[in-house]
């Protein structure tokens, strides 16, 4: 009896299977077309699966090994199952490898079920709890009906008639776990998460961060630029429609795990924003519904179920209609400091970041709704090219009695020295003076942009002016293409980034480092020495800029290292470092939560018992620095760096022999 | 008049808005004119009056990039009147107006390019024979042609006035700030310029223009030992103690009035 039910189900539960996945990729191809090579994609897909993500899955290594034997197991009883149970091809053989997976499958899922009985909280609940004994429910009968294939039980035993009841007990359960595994994968469940990441990884609109064989899998941080030629072409994200369709179909691979809401501050901070929570938004809005079946945890301050959407209805609520009338409301989207601490957190490798970008562009570019101070500094980037709306003549004014070199004078130099923004503050100025008193000390042949530098469009870009990023970047781009230089070195990593990783797109391609990179190398040339640190215990904030978004976490540390200091590190540091709330325009659009993100992120620091956080980013040193009642005090390495240097002995041959092996590379720029 | 006023309601109401070449007071780039801005939020905060902005000028680059921040605030089209550099505006404009014939029109104090001399609604008002209203801070209501407006006074201190309409309403800063300008509807509003006969400005042409100096701020003299009363006199508003309130006086003897107050300023020698 079995031998002719079990094909039926299988081969039924596979159709509808099939049926779900082209609803599905319908559902997906509402997006907009986005350029990606299909072939390619599906070739890299097992390598993506099996090294970079579970390179992600596995800085949990118990939930890597549960990954590992229940997804390792299901693939391989499915295959098997549809050979020996759908085809009947019943070799012992293949009976003995399936009971193998399914018995894999089963201890994992065994694991499965023991996360769900106490689940954190970042864990979604609803349909997920269910999810462990769907596992067992398939494992279990996929082993029992095996057993008979490889002869483990006699043929007989459940042919007879008095085993009819084991008979439909196990059929029930066959179909249930089929029902969950196959059906479910493409119909909605919690199992969605295997078909839609799998594809999502295939064609996923970064694959530079993925790994090859020849190595690579590097970072893959900046945002896409807006073609603002091309006049039909959407400014941003209005409706799910319009997202590409591969980042459509990147919401959909969200197994809700939660680890993006457990690293986000925004969320931390009480602000109405929890990245999770957006991505299945988007899900809703994609699919068209409520929020009504979320089962985790909401925005705070908004009940979930009053929020929903249609593919082609407008994701923020236009101000005719009321708040809360549509699938997300703006402040959610204006909380996030684009720390990307989701980003790097997520197994799924979602790109939430961009999809803020995106919908905040809509909302800037389209409807001139940047909340708060967030006009007025748009305006003054416009009118004077930087965010303050100072005079522009007035960008090195603190340098004054300095003397700086200027690239209009020198024309060609080995290190352009970027300022950024921070010129204009008093705070930053420090650093800046400091900064300048390293290079010298270390003969560095240098000099600045000075009143031809503007800002670098970082603010604007985030804020989602798009326009005024470009413009920005473009005028930069035509100064800096005047000069001839070897390197552009900067304090500020979102100039850092912005130069290094943004402007290539538009044309501006240049070697950037960030001055905690550039000190560590004159440190190792051996062209700076640093008296002993006397100071009291030290510890290094990671800014999001400098860590995740470019992967410098050494050099900092090196630096810090040299000048004698033993770093206290935070519990959050490195790629997991808690942003410090000055990203993304946060302090601008200045979303009201419970508390601030600098205040959590200074009481970390007073957790590590240090006396003083080392930074290397202004605004990470003036949101620290405006955290008031704090033990410890804020330094920018580059401060630490100018306190301790010791004059080199005159005469000193170092200095010398270094300047015939630095002049060669500046001709070959030349040529 | 081309109205009959009395019978109009709010849904019919038509509000023109003159706007101008605005000019950033640092880096002197174009862009809207701060208190032009504000008359167009104004008149598009009126619901659902049909707002037409007008710019007379001689459309150069600078003019695009300032009608472009216009038109970013959501409006759909600039009508441009194109004019000679050297022209007066004020015919041109008051043609146009007479023609398109709005019950309100707003408009800046003052312009922050070209002579700036705040004259332009004035003008407008004398030749079109309408009213001319000054400081606006808010519409209340427009019923029966007639509009219930807040005119600010110094000092935050504000006038509720009956205006028969069609009038000119001037708006300075202390109207509502202009909501932003957003590139999209900037890029997709329209230029629609016409011509217009311009007529040369003869009093002009024989000025000589040169940057302004700074003027000198007269300082207040704070003779106090107390931490407390420096404090309070740093915090005081300006004080312009010795004022006169003429009321009920001939045009004679207001112009009297401030003949002597200059004078005693030291304005006029
Ligand atoms: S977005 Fe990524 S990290 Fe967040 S819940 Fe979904 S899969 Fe997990
Ligand atoms: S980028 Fe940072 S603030 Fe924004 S959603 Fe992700 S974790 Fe939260």
């Amino acid at each position: 009896m079995l031998n002719t039910i079990l094909p039926i189900l299988i081969f039924t539960a596979l159709a509808l299977a099939v049926i779900g996945a082209l609803r599905r990729i319908r559902l997906w191809r509402q997006g907009r077309p986005a350029p990606v090579n299909l072939f390619k994609g599906l070739a890299a897909l097992p390598r993506r699966y099996l090294v970079d993500l579970h390179h992600v899955v596995a800085r949990d290594k118990m939930i890597s090994n549960t990954h590992v034997a229940t997804a390792g197991g299901f693939v391989a009883a499915a295959v098997l199952m549809i050979l020996v149970h759908g085809l009947g091809i019943a070799s012992p053989l293949l009976g003995g490898l399936l009971l193998l997976a399914s018995a894999s499958m089963f201890v994992g899922s065994l694991f499965v079920a023991r996360r769900r009985i106490n689940p954190p909280a970042r864990l979604s609940k609803g349909p997920w709890m269910r999810l462990p004994k769907s596992l067992m429910a398939f494992s279990v009968s996929v082993f029992l009906i095996t057993l008979p294939t490889v002869g483990l039980l006699p043929e007989g035993l459940l042919e007879g008639s008095t085993s009819w009841f084991l008979v439909v007990v196990l059929v029930g359960l066959v179909a249930w776990g089929l029902g969950e595994m196959f059906f479910g994968m493409t119909w909605g469940g919690p199992m969605k998460h295997a078909f839609a990441g799998a594809l999502h990884l295939a064609f996923h609109r970064r694959p530079e961060r993925f790994s090859t064989k020849k190595g690579g899998g590097g970072r893959s941080t900046g945002l896409k630029a807006l073609n603002l030629e091309d006049e039909t072409a959407p400014l941003g994200v209005e409706k799910p429609a319009d997202f590409t369709w591969n980042q459509l179909l990147g919401f959909d691979a969200c197994v809700q795990c939660g680890r993006c809401e457990a690293a986000c501050p925004a969320l931390a901070a009480g602000q109405p924003l929890n990245p999770k929570k957006l991505i299945q938004d988007m899900v809703v809005g994609m699919a068209g519904g409520s929020d009504a079946n979320y089962a985790g945890t909401p925005y705070p301050g908004k009940p979930v179920g009053e929020h929903h959407g249609t593919p082609h209805g407008p994701i923020v609520a236009p101000a005719a209609l009321p708040e809360g009338a549509s699938l997300v409301d703006a402040e959610t989207l204006w909380s996030c400091t684009t720390c990307r601490a989701c980003v790097e957190e997520c197994p799924m490798m979602i790109e939430h970041v961009d999809a803020i970008v995106d919908m905040r562009r809509h909302l800037t570019l389209e409807r001139g709704k940047t909340p708060n101070k967030g006009a007025e500094v748009l305006d003054n980037l416009i009118a004077t090219d930087n965010l303050g709306g100072f005079d522009p003549g007035s960008r090195l004014n603190w340098a004054a009695d300095l003397n700086l070199p200027r690239m209009a004078d020198l024309q060609q130099v080995d290190v352009l020295l970027w300022l950024g923004d921070g010129s204009f503050d008093m705070r930053n100025q420090r650093t800046l003076r400091a900064l300048v008193k390293v290079l010298r000390a270390a003969e560095v042949d240098f000099a600045v942009l000075g009143d031809e530098e503007r800002d670098s469009g970082d603010v604007a870009r985030r804020l989602g002016d798009e326009a005024t990023f470009q413009s920005l970047a473009k005028r930069n781009i035509a100064t800096l293409s005047k000069y001839r230089f070897q390197q552009i070195v900067t304090c500020d990593p979102h100039s850092f980034h912005v130069l290094g990783n943004e402007y290539g797109e538009l044309g501006g391609v240049y070697e950037v480092r960030h001055h905690s990179t550039f000190i560590a190398e004159l440190y190792d040339a051996g062209r700076l020495t640093f008296s002993p640190w006397k100071g009291g215990s030290v510890t290094y904030h990671d800014p999001c800029y400098l860590g995740r978004y470019n992967g410098e976490f050494e050099a900092p540390r090196n630096v810090l290292k040299a000048l004698g200091i033993e770093l206290k590190e935070m519990e959050r540091s490195g790629s997991r470092s808690r942003c410090c709330g000055g990203g993304g325009g946060a302090p601008i659009t200045d979303i009201p939560g419970k508390q601030r993100i600098p205040d959590m992120r200074m009481n970390d620091v007073k957790e590590s018992g240090a006396e003083l956080v080392a930074v290397g980013c202004p605004q990470c040193t003036a949101m620290l620095e405006g955290v008031v009642d704090t033990s410890a005090e804020v330094r920018d390495i580059a401060e630490l760096v100018a306190d301790a240097l010791v004059e080199r002995p005159a005469g000193e041959a170092s200095g010398a022999s270094r300047q015939p092996a630095a002049t060669p590379t500046a001709e070959e720029v030349i040529v | 008049m081309p109205h009959n006023v009395n019978t109009l309601n709010d849904a019919e109401l038509s509000v023109a808005v003159l706007v101008s070449v605005g000019r950033h007071p640092l880096t002197g780039r174009a862009r809207r004119a701060d208190h032009d801005a504000r008359a167009v939020e104004m008149a598009l905060s009126l619901g659902d009056a049909s707002v037409q902005l007008m710019h007379a000028g001689d459309g150069g680059e600078a003019c695009g990039d300032a009608m472009r921040g216009y038109l970013g605030m959501g409006i759909s089209r600039v009508k441009r009147i194109n004019q000679d550099p050297d022209a007066d505006v004020v015919p041109a404009l008051a043609n146009i107006l007479r023609f398109a014939a709005p019950q309100l029109v707003l408009t800046g104090t003052r312009a922050e390019t070209g002579e700036g001399s705040g004259l332009v609604p004035y003008l407008l008002a004398e030749t079109l024979g309408w009213t001319v209203v000054s400081g606006l801070a808010e519409i209340e209501s427009i019923e029966q042609g007639v509009a219930t407006v807040l005119q600010a006074l110094p000092r935050g201190k504000r006038r509720r006035l009956k205006v028969r309409l069609p009038a000119i309403a001037t708006v300075d800063s202390s109207a509502p700030a202009a909501r932003q300008s957003a590139f999209g509807p900037a890029r997709r509003g329209e230029l629609a310029d016409c011509a217009c006969a311009s007529v040369t400005d003869e009093l002009q042409t024989q000025w000589r223009v040169q940057p302004a100096r700074k003027r000198p701020k007269r300082l207040k003299i704070v003779k106090s030992a107390s931490a407390r009363d420096r404090f309070k006199a740093a915090a005081a508003k300006a004080d312009s103690g010795g004022g006169q309130l003429l009321n009920d006086v001939t045009p004679e003897q207001g112009a009297e009035a401030i003949f002597t107050l200059l004078k005693e300023e030291g304005v006029l020698r």
